[in-house]
């Protein structure tokens, strides 16, 4: 088993859901297939989505709920 | 009581505007700060500095506790909130004016009266101002619908009254039409929303934006004119003009005046906006909202009146009489404001934050360059992507046409990309000199008529 990082292409704000009112992308735990949105980033009023390259199993998220974030900073890992 | 102190609850080029305002009338000045924004110009130039919060605009500039606590803190007589944040939250206005200090602006039951699009769509009408034609409630039959439409005229808009986000909305040619459509929309509507009511509205096709700058000392009421700001982008304004491209007189009178007659109405305080629809071809024009605050765009107005906005807002909010008598506003000339944002407009304007390399900034007796940028300065990505606003004036359009390329030429900004090469092809661009604009104008231009290739064959050339 090994663990993947998801780091950040962007500079900006992180938040784990579309919106306040809705539940996060994915939930510390959760499996991921390659292509699904785990998060998105705010730079600048607009918004990216960030997606997973890889499939993988138990994501932990290091970055918080509408916590600013640098280029290149790991946002979460996966497990393989 | 004259204000000696204010507090800058705002950041970017509007902060260093406000701080230059105060400064001239002898008023110490307190600059609030996120976290990300510690070396921020504004706070380079304020007296003093108040740390309010983490980057995020929720935790820092729209914290409404935060704000009233670094105010308190630091004594001040009065808040200015320069636009957006808060700036137009009647709570903050209440909550500023509660701990005992002036707010730079109308009273929180103004703000909120102008703020809500139906409340300020009856006072408009109040006022006497032309509110776009439509029927106004829900229509309820076919008949009904007919009638409307013979008053309003085509294309006109059925929407859904339930509707939202543009969902719901038809729009209809002719009478034939609505009489398929009809029908046809209500059943949509009774499906979608579980309402099966709609109301019209007559669509302006090839609209323009023109907005009035008004002021008023809650007793006296003036306009200065008129502003054009047609050219947008994803309903964001990217050029703004003074005066309205080639306006007939008495449409200016009339427009104007009505602008008075809404402020006069709300009996308002401070500097705003009157922004209306202008149908060039009908020479009509219509009421679409309020803005109780400053402008982005208000050097414009500044350029062609001699008056300082920001520093009249300041004396008004301490107590003085308006300074200004409406036959003294004499407008002269021309004014183009373009607005420099850290976008690249060669890769669908992404936004582009970063470090500033470089910075040379022309000067003249008519330009003006309102920024927040210095070198070795790193835009933080948490805010919008406004760097700063280039400001030309000339005694005739063509004049501040002719002078705003050529110093848009002058202007250098490295280390970031900006939207600078999409002014200088749109400053000598023909449609935008033959004033052939309208709101949906730009979107189309960009797609046909700015490309890179294009735009660098034109520099060959």
């Amino acid at each position: 088993m090994s663990k993947i990082e998801i780091k950040s292409p962007l500079p900006g704000t992180f938040y784990r859901a579309s919106s306040p009112d809705t539940p996060p992308f994915k939930a510390d735990g959760d499996a991921v297939a390659s292509g699904d949105v785990i998060g998105v980033i705010e730079v600048m009023k607009t918004f990216h989505e960030i997606t997973a390259q890889d499939a993988g199993t138990n994501i932990t998220f290091l970055v918080d709920n509408e916590e600013p974030i640098m280029p290149g900073q790991v946002i979460a890992e996966i497990e393989q | 009581m004259t204000i000696r102190s204010v507090l800058i609850a705002n950041r970017g080029e509007i902060a260093v505007r406000i701080i230059r305002a105060a400064k001239a009338l002898g008023i110490r000045t307190v600059q609030v700060h996120s976290a990300a924004d510690a070396e921020m110009l504004a706070v380079k130039l304020a007296d003093e500095a108040v740390d309010i919060g983490p980057p995020a605009p929720k935790k820092s500039y729209l914290n409404i506790e935060a704000v009233i606590a670094a105010a308190k803190a630091a004594k001040v007589d009065a808040v200015h909130p320069g636009y957006g944040f808060l700036s137009e939250n009647g709570d903050f206005a209440d909550a500023v004016v509660a701990a005992g200090m002036a707010f730079v602006g109308p009273s929180g039951d103004a703000i909120r009266l102008l703020g809500d699009k139906v409340s300020a769509r009856e006072v408009a009408a109040r006022a006497g101002v032309p509110t776009v034609p439509g029927s106004g409630g829900r229509v309820l039959t076919l008949d009904d619908a007919h009638r409307i439409a013979e008053r309003t005229g085509f294309p006109v808009m059925v929407k859904a009254a339930a509707g939202g986000g543009g969902r719901g909305i038809r729009i209809v040619e002719t009478l034939a039409d609505l009489e398929k459509q009809f029908p046809l929309a209500s059943a949509e509507a009774a499906a979608a929303f579980g309402d099966g009511g709609l109301y019209m509205e007559k669509v302006i096709t090839r609209a323009r934006h023109v907005e009035v700058q008004i002021f008023g000392d809650g007793e006296n009421f003036v306009h200065l004119y008129e502003r054009e700001c047609s050219l947008q982008r994803r309903r964001q304004k990217v050029w703004e003009e003074a005066p309205a491209f080639e306006l007939p007189q008495v449409v200016r009178k009339k427009l104007c005046e009505s602008a008075v007659a809404l402020a006069r109405e709300v009996r308002y305080t401070g500097a705003g906006t009157v922004e209306y629809l202008y149908d060039e071809e009908t020479r009509e024009f219509y009421f679409i909202e309020v803005n109780t605050r400053i402008q982005v765009e208000h050097p414009v107005t500044e350029m062609i009146t001699g008056v300082d906005l920001v520093q009249e807002m300041l004396k008004v909010a301490g107590g003085a009489p308006l300074s200004l008598k409406q036959d003294d506003i004499k407008p002269r000339g021309h004014a183009i404001e373009c607005r420099i944002n850290a976008e690249d407009p060669f890769k669908d304007f992404a936004p582009s934050p970063g470090t500033i390399t470089k910075l040379v900034v022309p000067e003249g007796k008519s330009v003006r360059f309102d920024t927040m940028l210095y070198e070795g300065y790193t835009i933080p990505p948490f805010y919008d992507s406004l760097l700063g606003k280039l400001i030309v004036w000339g005694e005739t359009r063509s004049e501040c046409l002719e002078r705003l390329a050529k110093t848009l030429e002058g202007l250098k900004i490295e280390g970031v990309p900006t939207t600078i090469p999409l002014h200088q092809t749109l400053a000598r661009s023909a449609a935008v000199a033959s004033g052939a604009f309208h709101t949906r104008f730009l979107e189309g231009w960009l797609e046909t008529d700015f490309t890179e290739t294009k735009t660098k064959s034109a520099e060959v050339a």
